[in-house]
């Protein structure tokens, strides 16, 4: 399983009730279940992704979190997962409200934009970045919102969201983002993994 | 013919009571020696006990062979499938073409005005009869569906798992419309005769051939029609300038009329509609759905089509929203196909394969859990 996953499924605790937004084909949620999360619905927006959960017998819905967000009730689930779609959406804004609405903690984790690879791609040859977690070129990527680490730390300070642990992947390595290496970590990790509360 | 005999009162919405009444019904596949592998299913409007196989009276495929069989959706090889007949139809089923004991004449139009209500409280005795105290699943496409919805609210946790498909939990102002105009089609047949018109055996035809071509074309897409008909003419290569069957589409409605009247009642069609029109477990709830189904242990899932427009996704999305507003464990897809709200009925690989993965994968984990 992808690292990522590995390192969300630490933050959650056991027996909680979780959302996976952008639960793909459910392989995180199958992961939760098997370890130590009883109960997991999943969101998915592509219908090939939802029927391959659904045959594996998971709780998911064919829907998009910038408008079926709105069904689940205030704080209805004790973590929300957003595993690199945020840039995706047309108000990532609306989105994290909506997440830190629905569930108690949210997880979200950003392909970090300030990597040095994607800065240098743009500095030398005045192109748009095209890596591993970014393979789209510009006029067909899906991600209309590109942020760097530094900029979700920026905007979860203005909308006084609490930020209480972020994570940097950079290949298999893991390692914690504070204050003081930040400017580092948003220069060499290729994902950023964080942990919110409203 | 399986039936049983309902010995006890049933107390109607319609505030009538009936009791020692018959209810045909019809089971493939067997019940394991744990009772836990049994699957009820419930039919559409025109739909009857014979789900699978061929149909003894008809002498044609079940009407959901693609779904009922061994090996398939719902896989007879290892579930018990329970197929009832609705009250108020006519393949078995105390409806108006029984004959009432004390005139020794069918019942007709004395026949109660029944609900889905009361069809389901009539079936759930099937189960008492069976000795099933558990069921695996319930399922059912549009009334089937309706049926669904009903049963789970009416018998919280009684079934582990939920499939209502292509249906609603309100009948809308345009599937009543429709309905409607197919009761006036009977009811304005001359040999309709108010709903009495067994006895010299001269039925409404005509009024109900109408109803079932006018209802045929609600259960197809504009898109389905046209790939299928176009404007294609029917054995002749010009147009005939007369009132003839010149299209192919026109040729293909009648034939459809024409052999529905063969297997139906049209008294049965008309209280079979009028109890889709009552459905409305919205306003039984006081206008908020999600408590019929407060504290549900039921597994949901939803499944509704692109280019259904008679029970539409958003309808069906409605039932999930109501589901998730009370936490309840639902899955929702909306399958993309052409063939409009017949869809459930035909052969739809993306539908009949997810079902089959979804019933199979939840029916081992559910064992799993109890090991």
């Amino acid at each position: 399983m992808k690292k990522e996953f590995k390192v969300i499924s630490k933050f959650i605790e056991e027996k909680s009730r979780v959302l996976d937004v952008g639960c793909g084909d459910g392989i995180l949620m199958e992961y939760l279940l098997k370890n130590k999360v009883v109960d997991v619905r999943g969101l998915e927006i592509s219908k090939e992704k939802v029927k391959k959960c659904l045959s594996k017998g998971l709780a998911v819905i064919e829907g998009d979190a910038e408008n079926d967000l709105k069904q689940f009730p205030d704080l209805s689930f004790d973590f929300v997962i957003l595993s690199q779609t945020l840039q995706a959406f047309m108000s990532p804004e609306n989105v994290i409200e909506n997440l830190l609405r629905v569930g108690k903690k949210v997880i979200v984790t950003i392909p970090n934009f300030g990597h040095w690879k994607v800065r240098l791609d743009l500095l030398l040859k005045g192109e748009m970045p095209v890596t591993k977690n970014l393979p789209y070129q510009w006029y067909n990527t899906p991600n209309l919102h590109m942020c760097t680490i530094q900029d979700f730390y920026n905007f979860c300070n203005n909308k006084r969201v609490n930020i209480y642990k972020s994570i940097s992947l950079n290949g298999e390595k893991i390692s914690n983002i504070t204050t003081s290496n930040l400017k580092y970590k948003n220069l060499i990790s290729e994902l950023g993994i964080f942990l919110l509360e409203k | 013919m399986k039936n049983i005999i309902i010995e006890k009162t049933i107390k109607l919405d319609c505030g009538k009571e009936i009791s020692n009444f018959p209810l045909a019904y019809e089971t493939y596949g067997n019940l394991n020696e744990k009772k836990d592998n049994a699957i009820l299913i419930f039919h559409a409007l025109t739909g009857d006990q014979y789900a699978s196989g061929i149909n003894p009276i008809t002498k044609k495929d079940g009407w959901w062979n693609y779904a009922v069989g061994p090996g398939k959706s719902f896989d007879t090889d290892k579930f018990f499938v329970i197929c009832a007949n609705v009250i108020g139809g006519c393949m078995g089923s105390y409806g108006p073409g029984t004959i009432d004991p004390l005139t020794n004449k069918p019942i007709g139009t004395n026949f109660p005005v029944i609900t889905i209500n009361d069809m389901v409280n009539a079936q759930y005795n099937l189960l008492d009869y069976l000795k099933i105290e558990k069921l695996f699943a319930v399922a059912g496409g549009s009334m089937g569906g309706m049926q669904v919805l009903q049963f789970v609210s009416n018998f919280p946790n009684k079934a582990k798992v939920a499939l209502p498909i292509a249906c609603t939990a309100s009948h809308s102002a345009q599937n009543i419309a429709f309905n409607e105009l197919g009761r006036q089609a009977i009811m304005s047949d001359s040999n309709w005769k108010e709903g009495l018109y067994y006895e010299k055996s001269i039925n409404p035809d005509k009024g109900l051939a109408v109803a079932r071509m006018a209802a045929h074309i609600t259960y197809l897409s504009k898109q389905g029609l046209q790939e299928k008909f176009g404007r294609n003419l029917q054995e002749r290569s010009d147009l005939k300038f007369g009132f003839d069957a010149d299209f192919q589409i026109e040729s293909y409605l009648r034939y459809q009329g024409s052999v529905f009247v063969d297997r139906f009642d049209a008294n049965s069609y008309l209280y079979i509609t009028r109890a889709m029109d009552y459905f409305d477990l919205t306003k039984q709830y006081g206008g908020n759905l999600s408590k019929a189904f407060k504290d549900t242990k039921t597994k949901f899932f939803i499944i509704s089509f692109t280019s259904d427009w008679l029970y539409p996704t958003s309808e069906n999305k409605d039932i999930v929203i109501a589901l998730n507003a009370i936490g309840a464990d639902v899955g929702f897809v909306e399958i993309k196909t052409d063939k409009g709200h017949d869809s459930f009925l035909l052969e739809v690989p993306d539908f009949l394969n997810t079902i089959k993965n979804y019933l199979n994968t939840t029916y081992s984990k559910i064992n799993e859990k109890r090991i």
